[in-house]
């Protein structure tokens, strides 16, 4: 664009009769004609109800199971028990009884839910330290002071892990089992490994590193947080790996909800059992619980949730029923904008300047 | 701009749009709201010139921009004004073309630049509802850094610098365009406020359908999608896919530069989104980047990209179905040179039509010694009356080379003007 020799006289100072300057450059210019816009709407109701069909199809063919615990059945007495935070240290034990009507059929997965929590506040999600959860020896001596007043307890031991996003950490135990027809109640057995994130498991927590001492030691100098019973190296006595930052419960946790009504992944079926091979039969089911978190303080609820998935996620109305809805809102819109440029439009009003 | 009077100027006060005469009789400044007219008088001109009122012109408060001429008389004019150009006749093309298009382009930038931001904004506003009016952010902080940093700077950028309505050319054909520009159509209190009830609109959509479509649903293998990361991810990739949509329907112009840039920008966003939630980046700067494998996980659920197609839909096909309907119902200037611009590719060059003068009856004067009647004779008392012409076309010529979008072969200064330019 620029020319080499230099101008000189009257016309040096002329600017370049470059497409580029002289904005001619080569463009398209698309308007909005009536062929183009009437047959994308129709096409856009089309695809819309195509879509809502099949997603209301899919959708139905997951089966759900929300039962809130609360103070159902006899978690009534745990419900006053807690109410009291000087109980906190004795444990409480309550069953609830739920039925299913039909089989759930394939995978089923169970969670805890809790309604009213806000793991979205934003002073509590900033109360965490990411790098004493990857295990930096530096940061679990020195806690980020985001954790505050969470880092440190009483005799300035520092806490692992800090925050009060740990410290809160959801600590419900629940045990299913089935009544078999004609036979004593079976226990169903749950996989607890493998339900969080890929990435969270292998790159966002880890434990520092050992080098030939026990977990304990590891954690020598640390306290456990305040609201917790058991220190972070304790969690899980039956499976040695589960222990420290990489306990899965504590990473699903520590995956903060986007809103206060949310539930997290607690096991999955494991179908191994021929019991429970193709996934949970119909019949009466008994959910013993060992309930220790408390809610009564911000109106919450809790509560449990089986249910079956499909490519879709979960049972979610929403999405399929959206999508039809849409689907008959643009095809209205496009008969009525049919209906405008059949009338007026075609070749109409334009004529005149 | 032509004149059928001999001598002195019959005009006292003129009102030229651009140069004002300030004066010494008191003169204020009227009202004039509705339509300028433009009237640059030759009269007027000269007696301001010869009154060596230039710098006075063009301190004036009341004009909207001042434009000066270079020339023979010195180049104070230039220094004082915001344009300036070397001949006349080039005003025609800074205010048709230039001026129309610089207008165009400013109001259209302004409207989305603020459609984008309240959107952003409103967003929030919903969020707190849900967040106990904490003031979390819904999106990522490097999102909320970047968004109008990079993500959409470019894109509003090429739109600004390149778009054009009609080119040159039709701009020329058809001197009514300039009329919204003159009664402010494309940008006022009006079109604000409606930009904000559209911005009100589109963030309700891009905060409750993500929210109804992810609050109580999973992945396809049991795992988190409800989880703050995943639906910041979300609501951000929504509200940027939007975003460009609305830019793409109101780019006019499409160059390869605004094709570079729009897609440019998506396929840097979700680059840049994707190298921030790396495991890399996690484990060099952990605390800066904590949304470490977001973006794998949740952007390969087609329950995710749903949930964007719905969102885009219902944003963008009202304003797609709005603009059409006001196309058949209310077209504009605009829009009638554009369809016209669609159905003729190329009006045929006119041929310049000659201006028929009436022939004056001259006589012819013998040469003589004495002064004779050469007077008389010039100062045409005994003619026929010259009926009133009307006023010839404005713009007759529209195949010179400005006209025809063609190099311009710039004339010297000193040359002279030939007759048939415009007069």
């Amino acid at each position: 664009m620029g020319k080499a020799k230099v101008k000189s006289g009257p016309l040096a100072r002329r600017p370049d009769n470059s497409a580029f300057k002289q904005q001619r450059l080569p463009a398209w210019s698309p308007m909005l004609t009536a062929n183009t816009v009437l047959p994308f709407f129709y096409f856009m109701a089309l695809i819309c109800m195509l879509l809502g069909v099949w997603l209301l199809l899919t959708v139905q063919s997951t089966q759900e199971m929300k039962l809130d615990y609360t103070e159902a059945g006899s978690c009534n007495l745990c419900y006053i028990k807690r109410q009291n935070a000087s109980n906190a240290a004795q444990s409480c034990t309550c069953s609830v009884m739920f039925s299913i009507q039909k089989a759930f059929k394939g995978d089923v997965f169970f969670y805890y839910g809790l309604k009213n929590f806000h793991q979205n506040l934003r002073r509590y999600m900033d109360s965490r330290d990411d790098g004493q959860m990857v295990g930096r020896k530096r940061n679990l001596k020195n806690p980020s002071s985001y954790c505050q007043p969470f880092d440190k307890d009483q005799t300035g031991v520092p806490i692992a892990p800090c925050g009060a996003v740990a410290n809160s950490i959801f600590n419900d135990s629940f045990t299913l089992s089935y009544h078999q027809p004609g036979s004593y109640r079976v226990r169903i057995p749950l996989l607890r490994r493998g339900i969080t994130w890929y990435t969270d498991e292998n790159v966002k927590f880890r434990n520092p590193k050992t080098e030939n001492l026990t977990l304990a030691e590891v954690f020598k100098d640390t306290a456990r947080p305040l609201y917790w019973q058991k220190p972070v190296y304790e969690l899980d006595p039956d499976d040695p790996t589960n222990n420290g930052f990489i306990n899965e419960d504590l990473i699903i946790w520590m995956r903060e909800a986007a809103f206060p009504n949310f539930k997290k992944l607690y096991g999955v079926l494991n179908r191994a059992d021929e019991v429970f091979a193709k996934g949970l039969p119909a019949g009466n089911y008994t959910i013993d619980i060992n309930y220790n978190f408390p809610v009564q303080y911000f109106r919450g609820r809790k509560e449990v949730v089986l249910t079956t998935l499909t490519w879709f996620g979960g049972q979610n109305h929403f999405l399929p029923v959206a999508y039809l809805v849409t689907s008959s809102l643009i095809l209205l819109l496009a008969v009525v904008l049919t209906v405008i440029w059949w009338k007026f439009g075609k070749a109409g009003k334009n004529m005149q300047e | 701009m032509s004149s059928s009077s001999a001598d002195k100027p019959s005009v006292i006060k003129a009102r030229a749009g651009l140069f004002w005469l300030q004066k010494t009789e008191t003169v204020q400044d009227e009202e004039v709201d509705g339509e300028y007219g433009l009237v640059i008088n030759g009269h007027s001109l000269a007696f301001a010139l010869e009154k060596d009122l230039q710098l006075e012109l063009l301190r004036t408060a009341s004009a909207h921009i001042g434009v000066g001429i270079s020339g023979q008389e010195g180049m104070q004019a230039v220094l004082s004004s915001d344009f300036s150009f070397a001949q006349f006749r080039y005003l025609q093309r800074l205010l048709l073309v230039h001026g129309r298009w610089s207008y165009l382009r400013m109001c259209k930038f302004l409207q989305y630049f603020f459609y984008k931001n309240f959107t952003f904004t409103f967003v929030h506003f919903w969020y707190a509802f849900f967040c106990g009016f904490s003031a979390q952010t819904v999106y990522d902080e490097w999102f909320i850094t970047l968004y109008n940093l990079m993500y959409t700077a470019l894109p509003v950028l090429g739109l600004s610098i390149f778009d054009q309505d009609v080119n040159d050319r039709w701009s020329f054909q058809y001197p009514q365009l300039y009329t919204p520009g003159q009664l402010n159509q494309y940008f006022s209190k009006k079109a604000f406020v409606r930009c904000m009830m559209k911005s009100c609109y589109s963030s309700l959509i891009l905060f409750f359908i993500p929210w109804a479509a992810m609050h109580d649903t999973v992945r396809d293998d049991g795992k988190d999608i409800a989880d703050y990361q995943s639906f910041a991810l979300l609501a951000q990739t929504c509200l940027l896919i939007v975003m460009s949509i609305q830019l793409s329907l109101d780019t006019h112009y499409w160059t390869a530069v605004n094709q570079f840039f729009v897609w440019g920008s998506l396929a840097g966003y979700f680059a840049i989104t994707f190298t921030m939630y790396s495991n890399g980046m996690f484990l060099i700067f952990t605390s800066a980047f904590p949304f470490i494998g977001t973006a794998r996980n949740s952007l390969n659920q087609p329950n995710v990209w749903l949930t964007i197609f719905l969102t885009s839909l219902l944003c963008i096909l009202p304003v797609v179905a709005f603009r059409f309907i006001l196309i058949q119902l209310r077209p504009t200037i605009n829009d009638k040179v554009r369809h016209k611009m669609r159905k003729e590719a190329l009006p045929a060059p006119t041929k310049p039509v000659r201006v028929k003068r009436i022939s004056t009856r001259r006589s012819g004067y013998a040469f003589s010694h004495s002064q004779g009647y050469g007077d008389l004779v010039t100062s045409r008392k005994f003619l026929l009356k010259i009926p009133v012409r009307t006023r010839p076309a404005l713009f007759t010529e529209t195949d010179s080379p400005l006209a025809q979008n063609q190099p311009q072969h710039y004339r010297t200064i000193t040359e002279e003007p030939e007759g048939s330019q415009s007069p």
